[in-house]
């Protein structure tokens, strides 16, 4: 069995792939990668199923061992990854040899990098899925961030189409990159396209033009579940409590003293505050990139548009020219 | 939408008195779903729903499984021990789960218990605490945080990985809280 050996787990380093849909009515909230665009290149790169487990990491990475050797890339940020010492380019498939050290850094971008390797991470799916959900404790890995010592499969993912890690399929495979001008068309925006949220109608035309028209800075309270922004607060009004009530995936919305909260993948499935504004799904993974500090804006967008903007992402993420062999 | 399921319709959150669809965007345009869905609404007298169970959940209350039962009293003009009864007098429906997996929120509480949550939330809540919140009450699943007012505990498992259904409690059950010793909760404790 081929393994990774945690010698130190960054900061927050968690299994996950693409996410447990469809259980809400118990609810379990999908969790997922905080960036899916990363994770889906990256196993690409590997060879695997798009949605196959991989390991996230959170603005600092970890220190792993492969004593069996692996193919893998690194996609997201940039976390500065050496191997035995010699420097990895990202969005990059790369051979390890058995025995070697793959050390990640601080990033040098934004928040989180992926480390994909073929096969997927091994561990037992949870409603069908590999993903870690931290709030409560369960999927991924012991349902937990990794800790120093912590050994983690590879090559058995339960994922169809996901073959096995073997030698032999990594001799055979060349060294894949993404192509740079359909990356830069995927890379991370500081300018989160919104449509309209399910309360949009409480909020007066002076609130629309304090969302629309400031910057915001995400503040130290971001993560999985949520990121809370700071910057003009929102005129008083119709913000505060309401009956509780599902909420999605990047729903912006507006709590007590006017300030956005942006729910993100470990987000609670109900809530009880006014929704102004929902971040669009081409979006989602420029949300998963956001650092504390980086200064973001809102544009509002129709959602004939979000849908259009989807689509084109999914064209250049699908497309067959995304990913190249080196030589 | 569970009996009938839409294509393209990736999950559901049903709340009191709301139901967020999630779509797949490749399949559905916005208004061509919502037409669709209208179609349901206009059926939803003709729906059986199963028979109702009632499900018991043992509470140990006060002490420390129950930091605010004093509180709560006081803020009412009750005895503590006049807390419990009324707590445990009602039978609850199960509106909704949400929040964390197994989190069902029930009411509605006796209107002498009707009380606003914690204005500022702890950070961390015991699994198995049971608290009450405006007319609501229920109980944490997970060690979460949480600005519930905490009654006492449940040596039950809200949510466990390894159970028919997961959750011991579905929409629509009717739940009634049985007070029991320190004793008896830790018999009724999972190993």
């Amino acid at each position: 069995m081929t393994v990774i050996e945690v010698l130190a787990p960054g900061l927050l380093t968690t299994v996950q792939d693409l996410g447990r849909e469809g259980f809400g009515p118990l609810g379990v909230s999908p969790s997922g990668a905080a960036d899916p665009i990363a994770l889906r290149i990256g196993n690409r790169l590997v060879g695997n199923a798009e949605g196959a487990a991989a390991l996230e990491m959170t603005l600092l990475g970890g220190v792993f061992r492969f004593p069996k050797g692996a193919l893998a890339a690194l996609t997201g940020s940039d976390f500065g990854a050496t191997l035995d010492g010699a420097d990895l380019p990202p969005w990059t498939s790369f051979k390890v040899n058995p025995g070697q050290t793959l050390r990640l850094g601080p990033t040098r971008s934004g928040a989180r990098c992926y480390l994909c390797t073929q096969g997927g991470i091994a561990v037992k799916p949870f409603l069908g899925s590999a993903s870690t959900h931290l709030l409560s404790g369960l999927g991924g890995y012991e349902g937990r961030a990794l800790r120093k010592g912590d050994v983690l499969k590879m090559g058995d993912s339960g994922i169809p189409n996901c073959p096995p890690y073997s030698s032999r399929a990594l001799s055979a495979n060349r060294s894949k990159k993404v192509t740079p001008k359909i990356l830069e068309r995927l890379l991370p925006r500081k300018i989160l396209r919104v449509t309209a949220g399910p309360q949009s109608g409480w909020f007066s035309q002076a609130a629309e033009k304090v969302l629309y028209g400031g910057t915001y800075h995400v503040s130290e309270e971001a993560n999985r579940m949520g990121l809370r922004l700071h910057g003009p607060p929102l005129p008083e009004g119709a913000h505060g409590a309401m009956i509780s009530e599902g909420v999605s995936l990047g729903a912006v919305q507006i709590a007590a003293g006017g300030m956005p909260i942006i729910l993100f993948v470990e987000q609670q499935t109900t809530g009880g505050y006014a929704k102004m504004a929902n971040v669009i799904s081409a979006d989602f993974s420029s949300l998963g990139q956001l650092r504390p500090r980086d200064l973001i804006r809102f544009e509002c967008v129709a959602f004939e548009t979000a849908r259009k903007l989807l689509m084109e992402q999914e064209t250049l993420l699908t497309s067959k020219d995304l990913i190249v062999e080196t030589t | 939408m569970e009996q009938e399921p839409v294509p393209g319709v990736r999950n559901l959150h049903p709340a009191y008195c709301s139901l967020l669809v999630k779509f797949e965007a490749f399949e559905w345009r916005h208004e061509e779903l919502e037409r669709q869905l209208r179609k349901y609404i206009g059926r939803l007298s003709k729906v059986k729903l199963a028979e109702p169970r009632l499900m018991e959940i043992p509470v140990c209350y006060g002490g420390e499984f129950g930091p605010d039962l004093g509180e709560v009293a006081a803020m009412h003009g009750l005895t503590p021990n006049r807390v419990i009864e009324l707590h445990a007098s009602a039978t609850y429906l199960v509106y909704f789960l949400g929040f964390v997996p197994g989190f069902a929120y029930l009411g509605e509480l006796p209107a002498e218990l009707v009380t606003p949550r914690l204005l500022s939330p702890r950070r961390k809540v015991p699994a198995g605490s049971v608290g009450i919140a405006g007319n609501q009450t229920g109980v944490y699943p997970f060690e979460t945080p949480g600005g519930w007012r905490l009654l006492g505990r449940s040596p039950l498992e809200m949510f466990r990985t390894n159970r028919d259904g997961l959750s011991l409690l579905s929409i629509g059950d009717r739940v009634r809280f049985v007070p029991v010793s320190r004793e008896r909760f830790a018999e009724l404790r999972p190993a």
